[in-house]
């Protein structure tokens, strides 16, 4: 799309900041979420889970728990499809175990019962038989020589001989010369990072109520980011036809890319099916540790080449992502995010995908980018450190900017980086004197952003109100920006405009709400869709009039004759049109469809003070801004609290949150007591400034804020931590016990 | 599971006496009903001692000591300001709790019965000298705090018992207490090690008798004599707050877990010691802090 299509400045509702229209049903406990559906003759359904990291099973014998008084149906893997290939193999040996348990909490069985007590009861008269194998969890220790081979037929042609199998996929890219650079430099630091894996943390457990017929025709509600995926995941899962299985999505309490596959939903389905009444699953917190997927575990290594005035030379990360028993650990998004927002002449990144005795792995905000720019921009504060320079001015000099080779290929379009940078500098903050114990970091980080299949319709109703169908489970505050972009384009106020997140059977497929998309693709969906009604409401005017369709045009709400020749009627307003638009031709509906290309890609600065105990290693975070880089703010107020919220996951994944694996390689640290993300309390205020850098790509100029917000915090803090401590901190998260331990190493 | 909601303390305990299986007393559940709906403990007796008359009092007997009624919840202890000024340390500590919805039902003896070794109120209940009564089917006894738990989830009390009253003695004079604890957040955490002080000083402000227990450190909470002794005839120079950090670390006798390492909670609790003395030094000398 060309920039001339763009919208001029001067918008009316667009960047104002109304009340979410699903505010209401939310504070007063009226919205439905996943757990919230009731069906008459409704069973509830529980999963037997492996309590081993790794072992054969031998046998299942479901006998007692059929038995049971109650119970209506037990499903076993071989109530599902036989021979997926693929990604779908993957989601059905995970979502119901095989020949083995690949780690703790592995789906085996699954029961449906009159209560939710007779089927937790039911769960435990089903006997499993294994067989324990040894079993692997770390990421370094999976690529070992004698590491336990979880399976020897999933490493893909990608993968150089000479790697154990458990190293699945492999990544390597750049430019220049690699070596040339680092001659070039007068210093270069090389150093290794280790981070945990953490959860996406969603308040909401995964819940779903599943009905499936003998007739292979289904429902399905559940909580999920995107309902079509769920619906041609499940359907190939239970063998029914895709659009047989209408898919509805609940409120979502929180997702935050963890909620962009299925697991309890085929279960449910597949349980539904045996005993022909409808089952819903509610999984426990525990189950949503154990089971579902958290982000990477990685081992870094990171090389950089430094001149005197700043100029980096040269630069190297080797990125190893334990993703779980399956392959798909995104490490080619940490290769290609890590160096991203510097203008490299040499660059060479290399990247691993490796598996182990732990969940799969699923998508978390900027999945795979945060830990790489943990580890690079922890070596460039080092490089700054140590040649006495200002980390923003040096961050300035090497700034990626329009027409820059990115370090993972193409040529950056029009992009807001340096804005991001002189808008740190600028600030106060970065100027505040710091207390005693205290330290500042600062951190860029970058992420794609996503376009995606995307279909969105609209209708008038004859009061002149609108409502519109989107296919984006709303992660965000979505909704409010669609109806604030219909309202400035149809000229109708905000509150005439109600938004629903339509069910499968409604739209054709919408990609998943991911990849920071829903407000860039939705929303030029939704901006094309009132195009389409504007043009009809344009022509029933004409008609009216009687003059050319072309010489009508829309403004303020109204069809308005676009000069004197067309002659002098005057304006008229949508609801005059849609009164009688029985009589004049129908119903007044817009529809637009694409995969739209021109998600522009975001960045943004962080600025981190920090405090630490030396006595008790415990941190504080005192001050927090982000600034980033949003193209154009929709509705301000829900793009600051994708910043807020970015920043807030990434102080728990710098300082506390961790999967804790045993030797016995069982979690842990399966609730919330022990797995710690922040509380209110931990968090100071996060102040945001929001830079505007329209992306060429959207009418409005939109840009994705979702996942950019927390890709610098991680090494933000670790910088902050680091300066206050003083002492490098390499390991996340910083746990007092490891700051402890990192100060007394020091000495 | 059969529920019983007796209103006597005798009848509490023959219920208990009689029970079989799984009994647990229901004071204000935060430990009971989270433990049974995360399916740890299903007990096949459930005796609730809500209706037994007093159980919601607290009272002061001319003598200046206290008696806390055993359904009394962390937000009532919090609210009466005469307890409040007499022992700061013990209600702080009660007040660690959970959250607001926890402390308007979690008991002191709910906390120390259900055996967890980082109880947040133990440690501020032994240092302060708390006593119990205990009604059991053959008649009643007084037990002190710090003798009730004997392992982690388990106590010294024999079959048929149920504690009856927390008795907290006279606060006296020149004297304070205090209670701290480590966690690596700032609120719904569970402690990595707790501590708690509580000193009687001369009027010139000379330690003349100190307790000094930790939680979290050991299977149980402890007693720390040497601790005490470190601080007894000392006006809290640096000398005797080092003395006091070794003590306080000689005695911990930790595991490592997903809490903390053996290496940090020794640490710790340390640490901990020398703030948690500084702060009740402070209140005996009748700082209001
Ligand atoms: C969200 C949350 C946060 C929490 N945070 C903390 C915290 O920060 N620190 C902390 O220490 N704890 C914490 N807890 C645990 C719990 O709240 C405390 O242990 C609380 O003090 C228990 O008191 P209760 O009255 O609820 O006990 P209940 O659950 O009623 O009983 C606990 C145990 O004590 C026994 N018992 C109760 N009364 C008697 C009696 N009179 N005689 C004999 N036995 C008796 C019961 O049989 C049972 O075994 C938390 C719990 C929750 C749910």
């Amino acid at each position: 799309m060309a920039l001339d299509d763009q919208k001029p400045s001067g918008f009316k509702f667009v960047g104002t900041s109304p009340d979410r229209p699903d505010g209401l049903d939310k504070v007063t406990g009226r919205a439905r979420f996943g757990a919230d559906a009731y069906a008459p003759g409704m069973l509830h359904g529980a999963v037997v889970r492996s309590p081993h990291a790794h072992a054969r099973i031998i046998r299942i014998d479901t006998s007692k728990a059929e038995a049971l008084e109650g119970v209506k149906a037990v499903v076993t893997r071989a109530d599902f499809v036989d021979g997926l290939q693929g990604e779908f193999g993957f989601v059905l040996e995970n979502v119901m175990a095989g020949e083995k348990a690949l780690y703790d909490g592995h789906a085996v069985a699954a029961v449906a019962a009159s209560s939710q007590l007779i089927a937790r009861d039911a769960v435990k008269l089903v006997e499993v038989e294994y067989e324990v194998l040894p079993h692997v969890t770390d990421v370094d220790a999976a690529m070992a020589e004698n590491a336990p081979v979880l399976n020897d037929s999933y490493a893909d042609a990608s993968v150089p001989a000479g790697h154990h199998p458990n190293v699945v996929r492999y990544h390597d890219s750049g430019h220049g010369d690699i070596d040339a650079g680092f001659a070039e430099a007068d210093l270069v630091i090389e150093d290794s990072f280790k981070t945990e894996a953490t959860h996406q943390g969603y308040i909401e457990p995964h819940a779903c109520l599943a009905s499936l017929g003998g007739d292979g025709k289904g429902e399905l509600w559940c909580t999920t980011q995107g309902h079509w995926i769920a619906q041609k995941t499940c359907a190939a899962l239970v063998g029914i036809d895709t659009s047989q299985l209408r898919v509805t999505a609940s409120e979502i309490g929180g997702g935050f890319g963890g909620k962009t596959t299925v697991f309890i939903e085929p279960v449910a389905l597949a349980l539904s099916r045996k005993a022909n009444r409808p089952v819903k699953i509610v999984m426990t917190r525990s189950e949503v540790f154990r089971a579902t997927g958290p982000t990477s575990s990685t081992s870094m290594d990171i090389k950089i080449g430094m001149k005197k005035d700043g100029t980096i030379t040269a630069a190297q990360g080797i990125f190893r992502l334990q993703g779980g028993a399956f392959p798909g650990a995104p490490m080619e998004f940490s290769a290609m995010c890590a160096f991203a927002p510097y203008a490299l002449a040499n660059v060479h990144q290399v990247g691993y995908d490796v598996i182990s005795n732990r969940p799969k792995q699923a998508a978390y905000r900027a999945p795979g980018a945060p830990m790489a720019s943990f580890a690079v921009e922890s070596v460039i504060d080092e490089l700054c450190s140590q040649l006495d320079l200002d980390p923003i001015d040096v961050r300035l000099k090497n700034a990626s900017r329009e027409g820059t080779k990115a370090s993972y290929g193409p040529k950056f379009e029009r992009i807001g980086l340096v804005e991001t940078l002189e808008a740190a500098k600028a600030h106060p903050h970065y100027s505040a004197p710091l207390e005693p114990g205290q330290g500042r970091g600062i951190s860029c980080g970058f992420w794609f952003n996503h376009g995606g299949e995307t279909s969105v319709s609209l209708a008038l109703s004859e009061d002149g109100t609108c409502q519109i169908s989107v296919g984006t489970p709303d992660i965000g505050g979505s909704r409010a920006s669609m109806a604030l972009m219909a309202a400035e384009e149809l000229g109708i106020p905000y509150e005439n405009i109600r938004v629903t997140i339509a069910d499968t059977a409604t739209l054709g497929y919408n990609d998943v709400s991911h990849g920071s998309r829903v407000t860039y693709a939705s929303g030029l969906a939704t901006i094309k869709a009132a195009k389409d009604a504007v043009g009809k409401l344009c022509k029933r005017a004409a008609a009216k009039w009687g003059i050319p369709e072309d010489a009508v045009y829309w403004e303020d709400g109204c069809a308005k004759p676009s000069g004197a020749n067309a002659g002098n009627f005057d304006p008229m307003p949508l609801a005059k049109i849609t009164k009688s638009m029985g009589r004049t031709g129908g119903p007044i509906s817009g529809h637009f469809e694409a995969t739209p290309e021109g998600a522009g890609v975001s960045f943004g600065t962080h600025i981190v003070d920090a405090e630490v105990d030396p006595e008790t290693g415990k941190t504080a975070v005192v001050r927090y801004t982000v600034i980033q880089d949003a193209g154009k703010a929709i509705h301000p107020s829900y793009v600051e609290g994708q910043f807020q919220g970015g920043a807030a996951q990434g102080i728990g994944w710098a300082l506390n949150e961790e999967y804790i694996y045993g030797e016995d390689g069982r979690l842990q640290n399966s609730i919330f007591l022990d797995y710690r993300v922040p509380v209110a309390s931990d968090l100071p205020m996060i102040d945001t400034v929001i830079v505007e850098v329209p992306n060429p790509g959207h009418p409005y100029g939109v840009r994705g804020v979702g996942e950019t917000g927390i890709v610098p915090p991680l090494a933000a803090i670790a910088n902050a931590v680091s300066a206050a401590a003083g002492v490098r901190l390499r390991h996340l998260p910083m746990s007092p016990p490891r700051i402890l331990r990192a100060l007394k190493d020091k000495g | 599971m059969q529920y019983h909601r007796p209103t006597s303390f005798n009848e509490a305990a023959a219920l208990a006496n009689q029970a079989t299986g799984e009994t647990r007393f229901l004071a204000g559940g935060t430990d009971v009903l989270v433990q049974l709906r995360a399916d740890i403990v299903t007990p096949d007796t459930l005796i609730d001692i809500k209706s037994i008359p007093g159980v919601g009092d607290i009272s002061q007997a001319p003598d200046g000591s206290w008696t806390i009624g055993i359904a009394v919840p962390g937000a009532e202890m919090r609210e009466h300001v005469q307890l409040g000024q007499d022992w700061p340390g013990l209600v702080e500590a009660m007040d660690l709790i959970g959250s607001t919805q926890v402390q308007g039902r979690a008991t002191l003896v709910g906390n120390l019965c259900n055996g967890s070794p980082a109880a947040d109120s133990v440690p501020a209940m032994v240092a302060a000298g708390v006593e119990l009564s205990v009604t059991g089917p053959t008649g009643n006894r007084r037990i002190a705090a710090v003798d009730v738990p004997v392992a982690p989830g388990r106590t010294s009390l024999a079959k048929g018992e149920v504690v009856s009253a927390v008795h907290v003695p006279a606060r006296g004079t020149n004297a304070g207490d205090a209670y701290l604890r480590f966690i690596p957040r700032t609120e719904m955490d569970i402690a990595v090690v707790g501590c708690a002080v509580n000193l009687s000083l001369d009027t010139e402000g000379t330690v003349t008798a100190a307790r000094v227990a930790l939680g979290a450190v050991a299977p149980t909470v402890l007693l720390v004599e040497d601790a005490a002794n470190a601080l007894i005839g000392s006006s809290l120079d640096d000398k005797a707050l080092d003395r006091l950090a070794s003590a306080a670390s000689a005695a911990c006798n930790p595991i490592s877990d997903k809490r903390g390492t053996v290496e940090f909670r020794t640490h710790v609790a340390g640490v901990l010691a020398k703030r948690t003395a500084k702060i009740a030094y402070a209140r005996a000398q009748g700082e209001n802090t």
